[in-house]
Order: C-alpha cells, then structure tokens, then sequence
C-alpha cells in the first residue's frame, strides 16, 4: 500500500560505492543479502493489506453465518457516514497531538534542565528515563487502580477530595499517562541535540549582547529544530496507535469519550465481529496515514539531505 | 541525519572542556533542587508502584496513603501461586527469538543499504520505514483469519514472526547507520590484502559494528517484550505473554491493589535494568540511529 513513496531526490549512490556501473551479476550478488529482509517484510506487512481490501467488500459478521457475501463499496458508505468513526478519528488526532505536543515541551524543558552540570545529574536522568521503560501496560493499569482511583488513588490521597478522575476527565487522564511515559524520549532525544551544540555559538551570542532567553529563542531553538520534529515524528508514529492506554484505563468511554480508531477497529472486529465494516474502516485508516505518512517522509527526507550536503 | 550526529559529536569535547555551564552559587543550587524535584515526580509513580506491591492488600487500599509499612511478600507470593512463570518464559522466548530472527535479517540487508548498496538503496530504506507507520490495527483482521486458518492461534511463533515483522525497519536503519560509521578507507585496504568477504566482516565489520548489534538488540527486545495489541488479540493461555498476564489480574471483586503492583513490578523489570544499563545506547536507538 504504502510500498513506493519516492523521496524526490532520486537514488543518488553513496560515495563508497563504486564508480564503474556494476554487471548484471554483480547487480545481484549487491542484492542478495537484501532480498530476505525485504522479501519477509513484504509477505508479512503487505499481503495482510490485500486481503483487508477484499474483505472490506463483503458483508460478512460471524454472529450470523451465511450471511457472507459481495456488496462492493457499500461498507465504505457505512463507514464513512458513521459518526462513530468520525468521533473516533476526532479523538485520535486530539490524543495524538496532545500527548505530543506536551512530551515534546516538557521533554524540552526536562532537558535543559539536564543539560547542566549538578550533583546527581547521572541519577536524576536515570530517574527520568524510568517511566518510558516500564511496560505500557503495566503503567496504564498502575495508573488507573493506583493513581486514578477515587477511594484510594494516590492523587486524591495526596490532594484529598473524591474526584472520580477517569469518568470526570477521561481523555485528559490518557494523555497524562502518555505524556508520563513519552516525555522521557522526547527528553534524550533533545538532550542529545542540546549537548551538541556548539559553544563558540553561544558565546558569540552572549558577546553580541544576547540576553538568555534572546539566546535560547534565536540561537538554541532553531538549532535543536531537527531533534524536536524527530521527537515528534517518531512520538506521532507510536501514539497515533496508541491502544493500550485506552484499553485499560477508559475503555473508550465514558460513551465513546475516548475511543481512538484502533480501539474502535477493534470493537467493530472482535466484539460486533462486523468483518466487513472493521476492514473498510482499516482501508480508510490507512489511506489516511499514507497521507500523513508521506509529509512525515518529507520531513524524514529533509533531515537526509541534510547528510547528503556534509 | 549523519549530520545531526557530527554535530552531536562536539558533545562530549564541550562537556568536559568548558566549566561555562556548570552552575554555581544560589542559581546552581535552585537548579539543582529544581532538576531532583523534576526527577523526583517523574519517578514517583514507579516508586509508588514497587512499595505498594511490599504491601498487605488492606494498607495498598488505604486512604489516605501510607507511605511506609513493614514490607510484605504477599502480594508477589500471589503472583507467583497464579503462576506467572509460564507467561514469562512465553514473553522471553518470543522476544529473545524474534530479536535473534531480526538481527539475521536486518545485518545483511543494512550492509546491502549502506556498504554495498544496491541502486535503489534510497526507496527501499524508505519502504522501511513506511511500513512501520502503517496502523498495525488494519492489520489485525486478516492476520487474525490467517493465524486461525493456519490453526496457528495461541502459539509462540506466531508472535516470533509478528515481532520480527514489526521490529525490522527500525533494526535495518539503525544497522545502517551504525554500519556506515566504518570507513571506506578500512575495507577497501582489506579488499587490497585480498581479504574475502567473510574475512572482512569478522575482522574488520564485526569489531566496529558489534556495540551497534548490541543497542539494535536491547531495542527490539524491549518492544517486543512490551507488545500488547497483537498478544491479546492472538493469544491466550498457552501462549500468553507477560502483560497478558496483567490483565488477568484485575478482578471486580475484593482488593488487589497490592498484587497488581507486584505483578507489575516483576514484569516491567527486566526492560527497566536493561535500559538503566544501556542508557547511552538508547538514545541511538530510540531515534533509529539518527540521534548519537
């Protein structure tokens, strides 16, 4: 589906290989040791999608056998007037963006904090990173019994009070626990960035009469520009799936508050077992992401030219 | 994104040349205790988590919160009386092989991108990476009816050849980029001493790219051994991996705060040593090699 996106500049070959334009043999023996990668990856990620497509032209739910048959693009006209799907996608993009946008601010801030030398800086970072390590579904559960709950949650226990958390702000109560366990990334990739950059930059900042924040807004933030569009790319890739945290904590609900398209794909498959509509909606995801996917490559792209111009 | 590593690579001469930056006086102490308190609250939930598994389940359940009790080993004695072992065993072996699986095929395929490339080095690499940001919920239907038609369904393997599936990308670019790092100059003098290629990779490849092998591994096995979506919706007791195991936990009736966290505590551990350890490679990592 997504198999040929073109990156626009064309396949120029890396300067180690060799100039003399390589046989027809040589050509092969180059290939061979690619050919199982990409042979496995396309068996196992592709062929899945063709068969989507044609079950997404059926009318097939297993609560009713023999009820299985051909009716073309009707799905997709389900689909695509369904409120259901539409408020799913809406919750999407609003987890998506959210828990990315505020990894990436308090990754950035968490990293110039870190950025400093201070006694213990070794052991707050390994503090720091700890969240992203454990297993998702391990912190969603923690923070939906442990944290989240009205009798004997830690937040109300601390804060007092009987706040019901998850059914009062259940969507701002996924993304915090995302942001919990994304900031950390977002934070090592931008430390990453920060401890890169050059200090005669500053300097000379600092002798042209920049104060800290002028410094940070001119210098230091068009800087680590590449590093905070990585975080947030590859944070976009990760949390547009995001499954587990919804599952967990929210179910979806309260109504369908919080239902993102994974987990409503996934109510369509496996608790109304309505194979045909949870294909078509699986289409249409897809073609979305194609779409997003191909200005997320474009950033990608950006980012390897940049290693072409060195 | 090389260049984003060249410049990273100034890093570590800064870090320790210039004293510019290290704090002193009242604004190094304020940022100090400003960073442990930030450090701090981030890892407060995890603390939170290991103490109330040493709890009895009454004082897990208590409000408001008890900071410090005799610790006890009920809740993981539990655990372990539920047999949490099996889950365990599944979830090493299906990450242990599908990482062992990924590396064989994502090493080659690196080289095929990078040291030798085949023409089109630029659009498969690219197809790489397209496929990872395919919704894997899409997916998941007609792998179900494959699985189940294959009678497939609740069995390891399935999940190994998942598992490699979704980790190859992410193994072939940071294989890549580590392998680029060993100078042309170096294999072109071994091709020149008449070095054939099997010689080359284990004298020459193999030494430099062995730390990159190391951080793409600790990656793959930390996102296989965390992968929920397709473990329970393919497996279910024979094969169930350990955050299957978890959700089994919760139950509607009586306490089980304290055995939750115990649960949790065991099976988020292997993953949070690894990556205490490793953490230098896991920046490398985490950006598929585009970040050093």
């Amino acid at each position: 589906m997504t198999t040929t996106i073109t990156t626009g500049a064309g396949a120029t070959p890396r300067p180690t290989a060799r100039p003399s334009r390589p046989g027809r043999g040589q050509r092969w023996a180059r290939r061979a040791p690619l050919l199982p990668a990409l042979i496995f990856a396309i068996v196992v990620t592709q062929l899945p999608f063709l068969f989507t497509l044609y079950l997404s032209t059926q009318s097939w739910n297993v609560l009713r056998p023999g009820s299985r048959e051909f009716i073309g693009l009707a799905n997709y006209g389900r689909v695509l007037t369904d409120d259901r799907l539409r408020a799913a996608l809406v919750n999407t993009v609003v987890l998506t963006a959210s828990s990315v946008i505020l990894s990436v601010l308090l990754g950035l801030g968490l990293a110039i904090l870190l950025d400093r030398k201070f006694p213990g800086r070794g052991i707050v970072r390994t503090l720091l990173i700890t969240p992203f390590l454990v297993m998702p579904m391990a912190a969603a559960l923690l923070w939906k019994h442990a944290i989240y709950n009205p009798s004997y949650g830690l937040i109300n226990g601390i804060l007092g009070g009987s706040t019901d958390w998850v059914s009062q702000y259940p969507m701002v109560s996924v993304v915090a626990a995302l942001v919990w366990q994304w900031t950390p990334f977002m934070m090592l990739i931008i430390l990453a960035g920060l401890q890169g950059q050059s200090l005669e930059t500053l300097e000379a900042a600092r002798v042209d009469g920049a104060g800290p924040w002028q410094t940070f807004t001119r210098v230091t933030l068009p800087y680590l520009r590449p590093y905070l569009e990585l975080g947030a790319l590859l944070g976009s890739i990760y949390l547009v799936q995001t499954f587990d945290a919804v599952f967990t904590i929210t179910q979806g609900g309260p109504g369908r508050a919080t239902t993102n398209l994974p987990y409503e794909i996934y109510l369509t498959t496996f608790r109304k077992f309505e194979y045909g509509e949870a294909a078509a909606a699986g289409v249409v995801v897809v073609i979305g992401t194609i779409i997003v996917a191909t200005f997320a490559l474009r950033v990608i792209s950006s980012l390897f030219r940049m290693e072409d111009t060195r | 994104m090389t260049a984003l590593r060249q410049r990273a690579a100034g890093a570590t001469r800064r870090s320790t040349a210039s004293p510019a930056r290290r704090s002193t006086g009242v604004t190094g102490a304020a940022w100090t205790v400003l960073a442990w308190l930030a450090g701090l609250l981030f890892f407060l939930p995890v603390l939170w988590m290991v103490l109330t598994g040493f709890k009895r389940e009454v004082d897990a359940a208590s409000n408001p919160p008890s900071w410090f009790s005799t610790p006890v080993l009920d809740g993981y004695r539990q655990v372990f009386d539920r047999d949490i072992t099996p889950y365990l065993l599944n979830s090493m072996m299906a990450s242990l092989l599908s990482t062992l699986l990924v590396l064989l095929l994502a090493t080659p395929a690196a080289y095929a991108l990078s040291i030798r490339p085949v023409a089109k080095w630029r659009d498969v690499l690219f197809f790489f990476i397209s496929t990872k940001m395919l919704p894997v919920v899409a997916a998941l239907l007609p792998i179900y009816l494959l699985v189940k038609e294959l009678g497939m369904l609740d069995n390891i393997w399935t999940m190994v050849v998942l598992y490699t599936a979704m980790n190859l990308p992410l193994a072939v670019w940071m294989m890549r980029s580590f392998l680029l790092e060993v100078p042309a100059a170096l294999i072109e003098a071994a091709a020149m001493d008449g070095a054939n290629l099997i010689v080359t990779i284990r004298r020459i490849l193999l030494p430099i790219v062995a730390p990159g092998l190391a951080a793409t591994a600790l990656i793959c096995f930390i996102f296989s051994w965390n992968e929920f979506f397709f473990a329970v919706n393919l497996t279910a007791t024979r094969a169930g991996t350990s955050p299957i195991f978890l959700v089994g936990f919760i139950t509607s009736e009586g306490l089980f705060l304290a055995r939750l966290c115990a649960a949790a505590t065991i099976v988020s551990l292997p993953v949070v040593l690894a990556g205490w350890i490793a953490q230098k490679q896991l920046v490398r990592g985490l950006s598929m090699g585009a970040v050093k």
